[in-house]
């Protein structure tokens, strides 16, 4: 089987069509770039991602899924191309424009990032009492309802540090809920937690996308998850798109890269240790003859 | 040769960078005070009086007590000076000047970098190697808003009311040396302080505190919002803050003291 890159799959003639006419495509990527100095994070990607589709990201460490992530939500900024998010390219929205946008834009981090100064409770309520004018007794209700969506009834009075991991990721997944966002976007949701619980969690995203039907965008190196979760599966390999497709594709697609990924296969070069200090040495060497 | 043009070129764009930084979050902020309130975006009233309880209740305890030693010790040693001339009369008007103009605004800064400063530091610090900073904004709410604007009003507002317990609490230092000293009473002591003291001398040193309150809030915000890495990253920046804070605050009062000087000749 072939490389499947596919920039614009499902949406029908992406490149030719104005993003903005296009209301089946969710979130548009372009060209994208991204770069660290003389370090290449992500290079030319493209991809079209479906309105009420789940779309898992996969990739090994550091093949820059989380930077890809980070700049749909404009956490970081690209060296290069475009993002269209509801028929609007991020990369030239002013900051006013891009945090209306952002409103419609969940996201659920790799650590939960609750505000540890701030009861749970409290941490769900952020987004509503800061962007709407309800009165507080409606935020408490509403608060409450997304806290019972998560499994976390009753917890709203309880302090970040006195939930447990999973509890911590359920609490962060309800405030990205607060403002009922179309686009939902999670980091890793299961790094770090022991497989029942991380199977706890994508039970629970697969119950939001059954119930809400919004676009949720996942990255993860869980295999397991993304089988279980995903409508579409892209992976990411060094920077580059290596393949976009279902999960019966990616389950037979017969790209080394992919198989070895499938396969659980260390990688040669990464074994050999005395190569890789050998690769940072070189990497560092032409920084310090300039000094 | 080469190399010493290389580290004096590096160590100026280093600097021009970091001033860089730092205006870039007072105009910031600035913006997030002044103007933003006429934007329907209000100001968080409520964060910033918890700040203003953290950063200028919380302190006046330790204020006091160090403002009094420092008023006691400034006494002992301007009697110490002017005994030789027979003029211990003047420890009064010493103890009054240097108080109001100079140390209880200088010792209420430091007190407050170590206090405030290093914490504001820590806390940015904290929340960013924990993508909190990233959570605000993913939420579309502005990091400066929500985290530097409470604090920056806190202390524009507290370390100068700070400043003028460490006033008070300094005079009456002296005023305990004179007592047990000298032999004065209590009003005779303040009613001679009152009469060293004009109006320029206390407004001078309310100044001064009302910019070392933008160089803590700007340096303390600015550092944390700088942490790189993990733990350690925090506590480079912490320290950071602190020796920053300290080293500006210390310039400024230099050169506000020398405008105001050479201001009060012309």
């Amino acid at each position: 089987m072939e490389a499947r890159v596919d920039p614009g799959s499902g949406s029908g003639g992406m490149e030719e069509t104005p993003q903005a006419a296009d209301n089946s495509v969710a979130i548009s990527i372009r060209n994208l770039a991204a770069q660290f100095g003389e370090r290449e994070i992500l290079n030319n990607i493209s991809l079209g991602i479906l309105r009420g589709e789940t779309f898992v990201i996969l990739g090994g460490s550091g093949c820059g899924k989380s930077t890809l992530l980070r700049m749909i939500v404009g956490l970081m900024r690209p060296t290069r191309g475009q993002i269209w998010i509801n028929g609007l390219d991020i990369t030239q929205l002013s900051e006013e424009e891009f945090n209306e946008l952002r409103k419609k834009i969940g996201m659920a981090f790799q650590n939960s990032a609750l505000f540890n100064s701030m009861t749970v409770g409290e941490n769900v309520a952020l987004p509503l009492r800061e962007h709407t004018d309800l009165e507080d007794s409606t935020i408490q209700i509403m608060t409450r309802i997304k806290l019972d969506q998560v499994g976390l009834s009753g917890c709203d009075p309880l302090m970040p540090s006195q939930l447990s991991g999973g509890m911590r990721k359920r609490a962060g997944i309800a405030r990205a809920m607060a403002m009922d966002p179309e686009i939902l976007l999670f980091d890793e949701p299961s790094a770090g937690l022991d497989p029942i619980i991380a199977a706890g969690i994508d039970e629970l995203i697969l119950k939001l996308k059954q119930a809400f039907r919004m676009t949720i965008v996942l990255v993860t190196h869980e295999l397991a998850s993304a089988f279980l979760l995903a409508d579409r599966i892209a992976m990411l390999d060094k920077g580059a798109i290596l393949f976009v497709g279902t999960p019966e594709e990616f389950r037979s697609c017969m790209i080394p890269r992919v198989r070895q990924f499938l396969e659980r296969r260390a990688d040669e070069e990464s074994q050999d240790v005395e190569q890789y200090l050998r690769s940072l040495t070189r990497e560092a060497s032409p920084a310090g003859n300039r000094m | 040769m080469y190399s010493l043009f290389a580290l004096v070129g590096r160590g100026f764009f280093t600097l021009a960078g970091y001033v860089g930084g730092v205006s870039r979050l007072t105009y910031n902020c600035t913006y997030w005070v002044l103007v933003a309130p006429f934007r329907g975006k209000g100001l968080r009233w409520y964060a910033s009086v918890r700040q203003m309880v953290v950063v200028g209740f919380n302190a006046v305890p330790i204020v006091s007590l160090i403002s009094c030693f420092i008023g006691v010790i400034v006494a002992l040693q301007g009697a110490y000076s002017l005994r030789a001339f027979g003029a211990l009369n003047y420890v009064v008007n010493m103890v009054a000047v240097i108080i109001t103009r100079e140390l209880g605004p200088l010792l209420t800064a430091i007190i407050v970098i170590g206090r405030s400063g290093s914490s504001f530091a820590a806390e940015i610090g904290t929340m960013k190697v924990g993508e909190e900073v990233d959570a605000l904004e993913t939420m579309g709410l502005n990091p400066v808003r929500f985290l530097v604007v409470p604090r920056y009003l806190a202390m524009l507002i507290m370390l100068p009311c700070l400043t003028t317990v460490a006033d008070t609490a300094g005079i009456l230092g002296g005023a305990l040396f004179a007592m047990v000293s000298l032999g004065w009473s209590l009003p005779n002591y303040l009613l001679r302080t009152v009469d060293a003291l004009v109006m320029r001398d206390i407004v001078s040193g309310l100044v001064k505190s009302i910019v070392f309150a933008v160089i803590i809030t700007k340096i303390g915000c600015y550092e944390g919002f700088s942490v790189q890495g993990g733990a350690e990253g925090v506590g480079k920046s912490t320290t950071a803050s602190v020796v920053k804070s300290i080293f500006a605050v210390i310039a400024a009062d230099m050169i506000f003291t020398a405008i105001f000087y050479y201001g009060s000749e012309s």
